[in-house]
């Protein structure tokens, strides 16, 4: 079911920068959506637009089934969460969650039992009347999902939540959101530029650059599968290697006029192309390996749970991930790019052929 | 006694420069205490004389008394009627400067809250010219203006009143200005989680503004305070009915208005009002000092 429709949503600021393109997407109920690119792409004014605190230039919003390009903030039964927070400080834990209700001119004893059930939820029963300022960052961090809870939103909107906490807080938050997610089964929406949140959170990555989307899909489609180069080289670390080669429609990629593999699949194009490979789909193999190719290593680094090799290959720069079980390879290094994990882009267009 | 603990906090290795650094303290807090000597003294002197008969202080000057006139002194100034016109006491002039302290701290903080609140997180056309414009009145007091202002408060038959004494004196860039900074460093992302938690703009100025402004607002309080305490020019023109006098403008009448000149001035009466009207100041300043610091110096976010 269609809980959160965006068609031809766009954003152009008094100044005439364009900050979203005409963007059309929609978002099923219960879905947990992550919008996800470098700074400056429009994620967060996307997300704001949904929140109704930046105006929709062109298109039509409607959450619910309710248009909603008019609609105040607070009429729109949203709850946001906030980058820095943005708790009141002069007001108490509780005060914090329970001021939205009150505004809202819910009776005390439903605030009482929402702000009560939030916070057993959330674990801050105990520090429900001390202020933010004696709370720690994940605990704030907390308190801001308990004030959105307490609405008990249409949808949810996250706007960078976890990018003030340190990292090892960060990744258990992650656990935490997603997990409070799941019970809640809220719609939501998630605004990062953190490629491991939009793996590991989302239903469906949506990544966007410029203000235009490149990609939407599962992460999984949007790791294996990336629809352009752009998509390719943000998600993933290391990003998937691109190098640039030929391809005449013979079924062979040439990275240089002796150096060729196979081609992934047959494409109706000839010419330049970038071909993509995932570091880790790369293998070391023998000399006589079938389609074994020449390596020479520059340097090693070594991640513990594997090891990355960067080095080059028919003169060009790439790196392969090897599991830490892989033994170090020294001397004369074959590499072999299994053809099934090839990817070829078009690299005027940066689109996948 | 902060520049002492900073000289510590400073030098690293204590050990070695141990010597170095109690010298470096004795003439830091040396300096100190002379200054102090220096600003505190005149009090000083004012107080002890105040325990003497007006006799002996006009036959020798200041001196250090017994103190057995102290009480009497007080109690004089407080209570004895006096003035031209024999109808005003210290303690009315007391209420009177503390109405005007007030309502004057109280005004400037309301008034330049309100300007800047539209001026900050309002869309209007004009608000940094109309910003500038109440920028600009910051080179326009009041004593500069004051023959327009007098007129236009004499035509409003405001003259002996509190609120002529007052409004006028309120209307000033200063506050604005220190509100306008203040509001500019409050995160936008509060204004945003207020306006999705519901809070209209009288409600956000209320429930979220005002209070985060707290330290501001008595850091601003503070110096409004004492700045309205002191003035002495308006008071002389506005208020001509003695009950309407405040200490600052009052006490000149109380040591002036000997009938004839054959009686010695009351100085002791005099000495002890000018003590009352300095003490208010002193307390507030004393009192809400940690809170000024905090005003200036913290951002409670």
């Amino acid at each position: 079911m269609v809980h959160v429709a965006l068609k031809n949503i766009s954003k152009v600021y008094p100044n005439g920068v364009r900050a979203v393109q005409p963007t059309s997407f929609n978002i099923e109920q219960g879905e947990f959506i992550v919008l996800v690119g470098p700074s400056g792409c429009g994620k967060s004014t996307l997300l704001r637009m949904i929140a109704g605190l930046e105006e929709i230039t062109e298109g039509e919003l409607s959450i619910a089934g309710r248009v909603v390009n008019d609609v105040d903030p607070a009429e729109r039964d949203i709850a946001m969460v906030f980058q820095n927070y943005a708790l009141y400080p002069h007001m108490t834990v509780y005060n914090n969650m329970a001021y939205g209700l009150r505004n809202r001119g819910m009776p005390k004893s439903e605030i009482d039992a929402a702000v009560n059930q939030a916070a057993s939820m959330l674990n801050l029963k105990e520090y429900l009347d001390r202020r933010p300022s004696q709370l720690s960052g994940g605990q704030r961090q907390r308190v801001a999902m308990g004030r959105a809870i307490v609405r008990n939103p249409a949808l949810f909107l996250f706007d960078e939540p976890l990018s003030n906490l340190d990292a090892k807080l960060r990744g258990q938050m992650r656990i935490e959101i997603k997990a409070l997610q799941r019970r809640l089964g809220v719609t939501s929406v998630y605004v990062t530029h953190d490629q491991i949140e939009a793996m590991t959170m989302a239903d469906r990555i949506i990544v966007l650059n410029q203000g235009r989307i490149e990609q939407i899909g599962t992460p999984a489609e949007v790791y294996h599968q990336p629809a352009s180069t752009f998509v390719a080289s943000f998600m993933g670390a290391p990003p998937m290697n691109l190098l640039p080669a030929r391809y005449n429609g013979n079924g062979r990629v040439h990275l240089t006029d002796d150096v060729s593999v196979h081609a992934p699949q047959t494409v109706d194009y000839s010419g330049d192309i970038h071909l993509g490979v995932r570091p880790e789909n790369i293998g070391v193999v023998e000399s006589g390996h079938p389609g074994a190719l020449p390596f020479s290593l520059d340097f090693i680094e070594e991640l513990g749970a594997g090891r990355l090799l960067h080095g080059r290959v028919a003169d060009q720069g790439i790196v392969v991930h090897l599991p830490h079980t892989a033994p170090v390879p020294s001397g004369e290094v074959y590499i072999d790019l299994p053809q099934t994990s090839l990817l070829m882009f078009n690299p005027a267009t940066g689109v996948r052929l | 006694m902060t520049v002492a603990a900073d000289a510590q906090s400073i030098s690293a290795p204590r050990s070695k420069v141990r010597r170095s650094v109690k010298w470096q303290a004795v003439a830091d807090h040396a300096i100190l205490i002379l200054g102090s000597l220096l600003m505190i003294l005149p009090v000083l002197a004012a107080f002890v004389t105040i325990g003497a008969s007006d006799v002996e202080i006009s036959r020798h000057g200041m001196q250090i008394s017994d103190g057995s006139h102290l009480l009497e002194n007080f109690e004089k100034a407080m209570f004895t009627q006096g003035g031209f016109t024999g109808s005003i006491t210290g303690s009315t002039m007391l209420l009177n400067s503390f109405i005007l302290g007030i309502g004057f701290a109280i005004g400037k903080i309301a008034l330049g809250m309100i300007a800047a609140y539209a001026i900050v997180y309002f869309r209007l056309r004009f608000a940094t010219f109309a910003f500038w414009m109440i920028f600009t009145t910051l080179l326009l007091p009041l004593e500069v203006r004051i023959l327009p202002t007098y007129e236009v408060v004499h035509g409003m038959g405001l003259i002996n009143t509190y609120t002529g004494l007052i409004v006028p004196l309120v209307a000033s860039a200063t506050a604005t200005f220190f509100f306008r900074q203040f509001f500019l460093s409050v995160p936008e992302e509060l204004v945003e989680a207020a306006r999705i938690d519901g809070a209209g703009p009288v409600k956000f100025f209320i429930d979220i503004l005002v209070p985060v402004s707290r330290t501001m607002i008595a850091a601003i309080f503070i110096i409004m305070f004492v700045y309205g305490w002191n003035q002495y020019l308006w008071p002389t023109l506005i208020t001509t009915d003695e009950a309407m006098f405040t200490l600052v403008r009052g006490i000149k009448q109380i040591y002036q208005s000997i009938d004839g000149g054959s009686d010695i001035p009351e100085f002791g009466r005099s000495l002890a009002l000018i003590f009352i009207a300095i003490l208010p100041p002193v307390l507030v300043v004393v009192v809400f000092q940690s809170w000024f610091v905090k005003g200036l110096v913290e951002s409670d976010k």
